[in-house]
């Protein structure tokens, strides 16, 4: 008996036979071009409308605003990917009544407890998207998949240089094609669900709160 | 705007013919008052849309070749229904693909006019009410809305008429379960489908029902009825000619 | 051939239409999710080109299929994911009983997928001693409850907040009974927490998969698809063939229109796209990724013209939200996994039309579907073509099987008579005549007894519209 794919490529192959393949010209869909303001302004209103809080803070300024928030909760810990510049800044400027800075350093089957206990994690991106409002990540090595997925409170860093009009915008100009990591994401809010009633409510199973600072 | 023609057909439809003739005389006499010469072929019948829609294309195109027969002439082709126009415009092309009247039914379907599109769109008519103040609410046909795209134009020549006030129903653009042969063949569905409608059109404290589409109507007065609630349902082109003459 | 005892058609729709409960809390949901369509797609110019594109990128995949296919497997295989195939459901359940037998599993956590409802993938893990897991809200809820989705895209909306607070304090323990639909989400956060965790298998679903980069992207708002292929060691995704698309710029267009004609969102919370499985050096995601491509019956759909247009579909679920006849039955009651227009169409494609051919007629031919499709598949044309070939007895290379299942005299004779008064204008005057001197007395039977149970017999006119037009002297040229 020849295999699944030998059949189901032969079934394929008979039907391409009958023909009759009309493909229109893909065209584009209309185009957006914003200012850097109005990108920036876009994907802050969009995603404050899906319950994220968003800052848009100075480069000097952008750690003082993030460890304000952390005292503001209480978090039993801030897990963090190290070895990247965010790493960087905050490892020697860490205070005492901060919560504890948990570096994710060992693989998952190791540090799965740990993972699953800690309150808040925090990660850069790769940029934004104005037009629906998202957030691009690519988790790597060093920031890994699962911080901006386990925690209550995902905290996130997003340069405002890097924000594009749209996620094909993205897509094209940094060449992704040539590519892709393990894993790509884009991020829009903090988990949310309507499946009861179509009654939106945010928190199911990732973060229940997000919140981005955007670096300008 | 196209030309104004001197002559124009009028396709009947056989639910006018049979349950709704008065709706039908009415649009001849819209047409008539505007200085249309209406020819009205005695050969025609129905648009085939019945059995296009049920499964049995050869015997509607059988009753489309009639159709093409008794409307040959270069007029243009004025329904009162926007549901057989768009068998008589979107369909017929598709019916004939292959055959020896493709052609022919490709030049019949340019020609094919829903009444209310024809008397705005063509006419560009101007319509001066004699009647009483009413409350009216307007359902539109699925194929009106879809097909042919003349909603606008029907609501448009209601607001036309001053004495008339026009109450929109909620859900103006969901089918009222007629369906041809579906409200035989599944009439469960149907009767919920027309049950809604007919909440719909009570909701909206609407002292008459119009629409375009005599099949429509048939459904919708006929489950009325059959409840006992006296609102009367009436064709746009009957009501528009009662306004206009009183 | 199907594997479920034929489904009685006409008893699931009466029985759906008598459950107060179930029309009130379909009606309010298919409200809603109209609206938030309407809203996100408020620019009707930008609307339409996106569907152009959409429809163009889905078009242009399905006339290279097995080219994209091929490119499919080969950039998986590159990237370290692993491809199978399966030609039937049968086998692409043992693939996945396979995979989790070589790994001495036993926990599958799965994200929503509607191919694995089509190849009943749980019922038959679970006969093998596996226990399965639906992690999506209204998956879990129905699956609490012994049921299937009835919708595609909201599998639990035909219960509302009583009915599942219900079903949370029976059936998981220790739960108190709230109908605060917060608390219920936070009962099943916390349920679930404890399943990703332990999870050894992740199974998703995919709604596009890239062919230019070997990528399969997966659309969610709750984080449980992100869970299911992230923690756990191994990650299994099933798609249908017609699934794959070309280019990874073909993917923005598709996900703003998914998402926007679903659940009227300009995206989802996550957007997920999965590449590879771990690389060296990386600290979590699975070590294994599999990719289960299933035909079951796609190939065939893609002979005809006119039927391979299904294939384009996306999976959103509009034409569900926009369908009087679905609005008002919900999915339960088409009896097979997809309902509503797409099902409609689908279903007796892949099932059979001997089988699901009453599907085809489940409509009224609307539009609002095919209005509404974020593809333009033309569903009403589908629809009517299934009907044709209902009656249909001749054999062709692209015959739907089941094709002729309908042919019968009667139905046969009604409508060569139709034809012949249709045709014939004196028997036509004639018929109208006599039906004229009926008048208001028709027999109240046979075809006629559905349509008076709740309106009153069409009267016919005394005088037909012919009589008139000829006695007002009009032209007859």
């Amino acid at each position: 008996m020849s295999s699944a794919r030998e059949r189901v490529f032969a079934n394929l192959h008979a039907a391409m036979q009958r023909g009759g393949f009309k493909v229109p010209e893909t065209g584009t869909p209309l185009p957006l071009t914003l200012s850097r303001q109005e990108r920036i302004d876009r994907l802050k209103t969009l995603m404050e409308n899906m319950h994220t809080e968003v800052y848009v803070v100075k480069a000097d300024d952008w750690l003082n605003v993030l460890k304000e928030l952390l005292r503001q909760r209480s978090l039993n810990g801030l897990v963090y990917g190290p070895g990247t510049p965010l790493a960087a800044a905050l490892e020697p400027s860490w205070e005492n009544d901060l919560p504890p800075l948990i570096p994710y350093n060992e693989e998952i089957e190791q540090f799965k407890d740990r993972l699953f206990a800690i309150d808040a994690g925090i990660t850069t991106t790769r940029g934004g998207i104005a037009e629906t409002g998202a957030l691009i990540l690519w988790p790597d090595a060093r920031e890994p998949r699962l911080l901006s997925l386990v925690p209550a409170v995902h905290i996130a860093l997003l340069q405002a240089d890097t924000i594009y009009n749209t996620f094909a915008e993205a897509m094209n100009s940094e060449r992704w094609q040539e590519g892709m990591p393990t894993n790509a994401l884009l991020i829009s809010g903090p988990s949310k669900t309507a499946d009861i009633e179509l009654v939106l409510t945010f928190g199911v199973h990732g973060p229940k709160e997000l919140i981005v600072l955007i670096v300008d | 705007m196209p030309d104004r023609p001197d002559k124009a057909y009028f396709f009947g439809t056989c639910l006018i013919d049979l349950c709704y003739p008065q709706a039908g005389l009415a649009g001849i006499e819209l047409l008539q008052r505007e200085g249309i010469n209406v020819i009205f072929p005695q050969g025609q019948s129905c648009c085939g849309q019945p059995a296009f829609n049920s499964g049995f294309p050869a015997e509607a195109r059988a009753v489309a070749r009639q159709q093409l027969k008794c409307f040959s002439k270069d007029y243009p082709i004025v329904v009162p229904s926007g549901s057989c126009a768009g068998m008589l415009k979107h369909h017929y092309p598709e019916l004939f693909v292959g055959e020896p009247e493709a052609e022919e039914a490709r030049r019949f379907a340019d020609r094919v006019y829903e009444l209310t599109e024809f008397l705005v769109k063509v006419l560009d008519i101007h319509l001066e009410d004699r009647g009483k103040p009413i409350k009216v609410t307007w359902h539109s046909s699925c194929h009106a809305l879809r097909e042919m795209g003349v909603v606008e134009h029907s609501k448009a020549l209601v607001r036309q008429l001053r004495n008339v006030e026009l109450i929109e129903l909620q859900k103006e653009h969901e089918c009222c379960g007629f369906g041809g042969t579906f409200a035989i063949k599944l009439p469960e569905i149907s009767a919920a489908m027309v049950g809604d409608k007919v909440a719909d059109v009570r909701q909206t404290g609407a002292e008459l029902l119009l629409a375009g589409d005599c099949g429509c109507l048939l459904n919708i007065s006929g489950a009325m009825e059959y409840q006992n609630i006296p609102i009367p349902a009436k064709h746009i082109a009957e009501f528009i000619l009662e306004r206009v003459n009183d | 051939m199907t594997e479920q005892a034929l489904v009685d058609f006409r008893a699931n729709f009466a029985k759906a239409l008598n459950d107060k409960q179930l029309r009130r809390n379909l009606t309010k949901a298919m409200d809603s999710l109209r609206l938030k369509r309407k809203a996100v797609f408020a620019d009707k110019e930008a609307l339409e080109r996106l569907r152009s594109v959409g429809n163009a990128i889905r078009r242009r995949s399905l006339s290279k299929l097995p080219e994209l296919l091929e490119k499919l497997e080969k950039k998986c295989t590159e990237n370290g994911i692993q491809v199978h195939w399966a030609e039937t459901k049968a086998e692409a359940n043992q693939v996945f009983l396979d995979i989790i037998r070589r790994h001495q599993a036993s926990r599958v956590i799965k994200g929503k997928s509607m191919v694995s409802e089509e190849t009943h993938l749980n019922h038959f893990l679970e006969e093998q001693g596996v226990e399965v897991l639906e992690t999506d809200l209204g998956e879990y809820i129905i699956q609490l409850d012994h049921e299937t989705p009835s919708h595609i895209i909201v599998p639990a909306i035909h219960k509302n907040r009583d009915q599942i607070a219900h079903l949370f304090h029976e059936k998981i323990p220790d739960t108190p009974y709230t109908e605060v639909i917060e608390e219920l989400n936070a009962i099943a956060r916390k349920t679930l927490r404890q399943k990703f965790f332990a999870g050894e298998i992740g199974v998703s679903g995919v709604n596009f998969a890239v062919a230019e980069t070997g990528t399969l992207c997966l659309v969610e708002n709750e984080g449980n698809g992100r869970m299911c292929t992230t923690v756990p060691p191994v990650h299994i995704a099933i798609m249908g063939l017609e699934k794959v698309v070309e280019k990874l710029e073909d993917v923005p267009p598709l996900l703003r229109l998914l998402t926007g004609s679903a659940t009227g969102q300009m995206i989802t919370t996550y957007f997920n796209m999965i590449t590879s499985p771990r690389k060296p050096g990386e600290k979590d995601g699975p070590r294994e990724v599999h990719l289960v491509i299933l035909d079951n019956g796609r190939s065939n759909i893609l002979a005809d013209p006119e039927l391979r247009q299904t294939l384009q579909c996306i999976r959103c679920g509009a034409c569900l939200n926009h369908c009087p006849v679905y609005t008002r039955l919900g999915g339960h009651a088409y009896g097979y996994v997809y309902p509503g227009p797409i099902g409609s169409i689908l279903t007796p494609q892949l099932e059979g039309l001997q089988n699901a051919g009453t599907m085809a007629f489940a409509s009224t031919l609307c539009g609002a579907c095919a209005e509404v499709c974020p593809v333009k598949i033309p569903l009403t044309d589908i629809l009517r073509l299934l009907r044709n070939k209902s009656y249909d007895t001749q054999d062709s290379p692209t015959a739907v099987e089941g094709h002729g299942y309908k042919k019968n005299v009667s139905e046969d004779l009604a409508w060569k008579g139709w034809t012949a008064m249709n045709t014939h204008p004196a028997f036509n005057t004639l018929s109208t005549r006599m039906l004229g001197l009926i008048g208001v007395h028709l027999p109240r039977v046979g075809p006629l007894k559905g349509w008076t149970s709740v309106r009153t017999a069409p009267k016919f006119a005394k005088k037909s519209l012919h009589q008139l037009a000829k006695e007002r002297g009009l032209s007859d040229e």
